[in-house]
């Protein structure tokens, strides 16, 4: 019995001393450099986490047949280790945790949402693994000081603040009413205070401010506060639930009102399940195809939103494209440093300063990016009832014209 | 606000109990089985679900979502027929802890089955019935809403006539009262349970048809509606169909006041509460009782 267990804790030892010795080489191995991500393959994240992986593997592909990266002389080919994190934060700590001390990975790249992001972080910041994440948006991940997180994407308070300064233009710069209602979450509630400075900058006012629970389907009680204040503008967020939530009741109870400005909507597919009834909605996109931002791998919004029909048969949410970009990032990165030093590396990804076909991409000191605006695009549907996002602010980036206000349903 | 617009009562009373209708129907279903077979189903709500689904894939496929209240308690029955032979007969007379272990399994089961299968986007069928505005359009009612209410009393009463009359329902109602008297009696036990968890889940069936008409279904929603129907069968204890509906309705309105009154994110908080309370007032009262019966 006795000599069973020392055999045992014998070979575990040996176990634990090979599999970290193999760690210690296991970054960039021959020609390739080895990236590592937890991604929620399975669970209430997977869509938008095979949405992610999709885009990581796209632009994999897309660097490594087009020369791969160029580090002290010699070309490296990117190649990732996927584990899939269940959608549980818990889970997808510990997996960091695995990627980075059994498999050796040196650098990372983000999961779906801010909240594994959030689980994840602390992680890779203890290891000293850089991590450049494309899903993550709340605030609260670029508050805390870490030095080796970069976001290609925009601050979640960033979402909708837009909306608000877009129905103030059409009040010829008078305040505006604002009905809010946003889920109870890290995401939402952070778009939330984006809109609440929103609303002091501009003078304007709040008349409801409602905080959905995560278990609800239901939004008939906001909804009937909506018609009785008559407010000017109604913000909703509460991921792909609450944009179809809303548009279904609003329809459904003809609420009218001048402006709805949501989030979530092409991950919802809103067009396609609501039909004409999503019309002049507007909704808050970190990308949109019609953008005309460029780079030597995609080319442009248009032809990755081809390229990536062709290859995966559906059409590209922003939540691909953003993680296609985080691959151009680490690029960009390698090459500049010229090494694979982690801290090295990391100084690099700090000082990143490029336009991709996603946007234009430069990371504050608290890694999240503040070259990129957000855009708003409205519903828009022709009399076939076949409907369109189109991009209607920034005025810069606009092909289309803001339909303000909302036509009544009476009207409709 | 509910004073300052007093339409807003109205609308918060009809949305309440038209909702309140609803989850009663579910209600019934769990209270049905928990009566029967003394076993709290926690898979009640994935059962909803999987119901929402067929009728939303019927409407994928161009039929009415409507046609799903009579297409998924079908196929529900059958499911829920497979479910308690492979699984519930084997813990159906032990203690109702093992019972709530596996139901708990099946409905994790069930979640990750349906997330595999239909991915985890959120969905919903539209069945394009329009509204109806009442006092003058301060009150709109969806005639999703009505319909489901409508559909949800409609399968109510059949279900009290089917239990009053025929065999079937005699016999569910003996087996309630008594098992092993039943059983003496000559009634086969055994199928009283397959047809009663098979009924649960036609009943859950429907009510999730109606669902994926007024709200929105996804693979992990299941759990609320479980929780919502328990909470209705406490307060209105077994074999009480009244009781459920009267308790399903009151709750209704009681959530609706509640997130008009206290804000929409104590709607749900304030459910529990009001169970807490009702269960420490039963409790009360029993302590009572049984101090006379000293």
């Amino acid at each position: 019995m006795r000599l069973n267990k020392i055999i045992l804790s014998f070979v575990s030892a040996l176990v634990i001393l090979f599999s970290t010795s193999v760690a210690s080489f296991a970054k960039v191995v021959g020609d390739k450099i080895i990236l590592g991500a937890a991604i929620s393959l399975t669970g209430k994240y997977s869509s938008n986490g095979v949405h992610t992986q999709n885009g990581y593997n796209m632009a994999v592909d897309r660097i490594n047949s087009m020369g791969g990266v160029k580090v002290g002389g010699k070309t490296y080919k990117f190649d990732i280790i996927y584990y899939d994190d269940e959608s549980n934060p818990k889970r997808a700590a510990q997996l960091a945790e695995r990627l980075i001390s059994q498999d050796g990975v040196e650098f990372m790249l983000g999961p779906y949402s801010s909240g594994l992001t959030k689980a994840i972080a602390p992680v890779t910041e203890k290891y000293g693994v850089p991590m450049v994440e494309a899903n993550g948006a709340s605030r609260s991940l670029f508050t805390k000081g870490y030095k080796y997180l970069f976001a290609v994407l925009a601050p979640a308070n960033l979402y909708l603040d837009v909306a608000i300064d877009l129905a103030v233009e059409k009040n010829n710069g008078k305040g505006v009413t604002v009905a809010m209602a946003f889920e109870q979450d890290a995401f939402s509630q952070d778009v939330r205070l984006g809109v609440l400075d929103a609303i002091k900058r501009t003078g304007s006012k709040k008349v409801i401010d409602d905080k959905l629970p995560k278990e609800l389907n239901d939004m008939a009680a906001t909804l009937v506060k909506v018609k009785q204040m008559k407010p000017d503008v109604l913000v909703v967020s509460g991921h792909t639930k609450g944009a179809l939530t809303a548009i279904r009741q609003i329809s459904e109870m003809k609420v009218d009102v001048p402006m709805l400005a949501m989030t979530h909507c092409d991950a919802a597919k809103l067009s396609k399940q609501h039909g004409k009834n999503s019309q002049y909605a507007l909704c808050a996109s970190q990308w949109h195809k019609t953008l005309t931002y460029k780079d030597d791998f995609f080319k442009d919004g248009m032809t990755y939103d081809a390229d990536f029909t062709k290859e995966f048969g559906y059409a590209p949410p922003y939540q691909a494209a953003e993680s296609s970009a985080a691959l151009l990032v680490f690029k960009d990165a390698f090459e500049r440093a010229n090494s694979f030093d982690q801290k090295k590396v990391r100084d690099a990804l700090a000082a990143t300063n490029m336009q991709t076909f996603y946007g234009n991409i430069k990371f504050a000191p608290g890694g999240q990016n503040v070259d990129k605006p957000m855009v708003l695009f409205q519903v828009m549907c022709d009399d076939s009832g076949k409907c369109e996002n189109k991009v209607v602010a920034p005025t810069k980036w606009a092909s289309a014209k803001l339909i303000h206000p909302i036509p009544s349903w009476s009207k409709r | 606000m509910v004073f300052q617009y007093p339409m807003i009562s109205v609308q918060a009373c009809l949305d309440g109990i038209l909702l309140g209708i609803l989850f009663a129907l579910i209600a019934y279903g769990m209270a049905l089985q928990w009566g029967v077979m003394n076993i709290i189903n926690i898979a009640q709500g994935d059962l909803v679900i999987l119901g929402g689904y067929i009728a939303y894939f019927m409407y994928l496929y161009g039929i009415h979502p409507a046609w799903g209240v009579i297409v998924a308690p079908v196929i529900m029955y059958f499911v829920g027929i497979a479910i308690y032979k492979l699984v519930i007969n084997k813990v159906v007379d032990r203690d109702l802890f093992i019972s709530i272990l596996a139901t708990f399994g099946i409905s994790i089961l069930f979640m990750q089955l349906m997330n595999f299968a239909f991915g985890a986007d959120v969905v919903l069928a539209n069945s394009d019935y329009g509204t109806t505005m009442l006092f003058n359009n301060n009150v709109v009612l969806p005639n999703s809403k009505i319909f489901s209410a409508f559909i949800s009393i409609l399968f109510a009463i059949c279900l009290v006539i089917y239990m009053k009359k025929s065999k079937l329902g005699r016999a569910i109602r003996a087996t309630a009262q008594n098992a092993r008297a039943a059983k003496i009696l000559g009634v086969d036990t055994e199928k009283v349970y397959a047809a009663t968890f098979g009924i649960n889940a036609a009943l859950c069936g429907v009510a999730g048809a109606l669902i994926s008409i007024t709200f929105t279904i996804h693979p992990y929603m299941g759990l609320p509606y479980t929780i919502r129907s328990f909470m209705i069968v406490i307060v209105a204890g077994l074999g009480n169909l009244p009781g459920v509906a009267m308790s399903g309705m009151g709750l209704g309105v009681f959530e609706e006041f509640a997130d008009y009154i206290l804000g929409t994110e104590f709607r749900i908080g304030s459910v529990f509460l009001l169970l807490v309370l009702i269960l420490i007032y039963r409790r009360f009262k029993l302590s009572r009782k049984r101090e006379y019966l000293k």
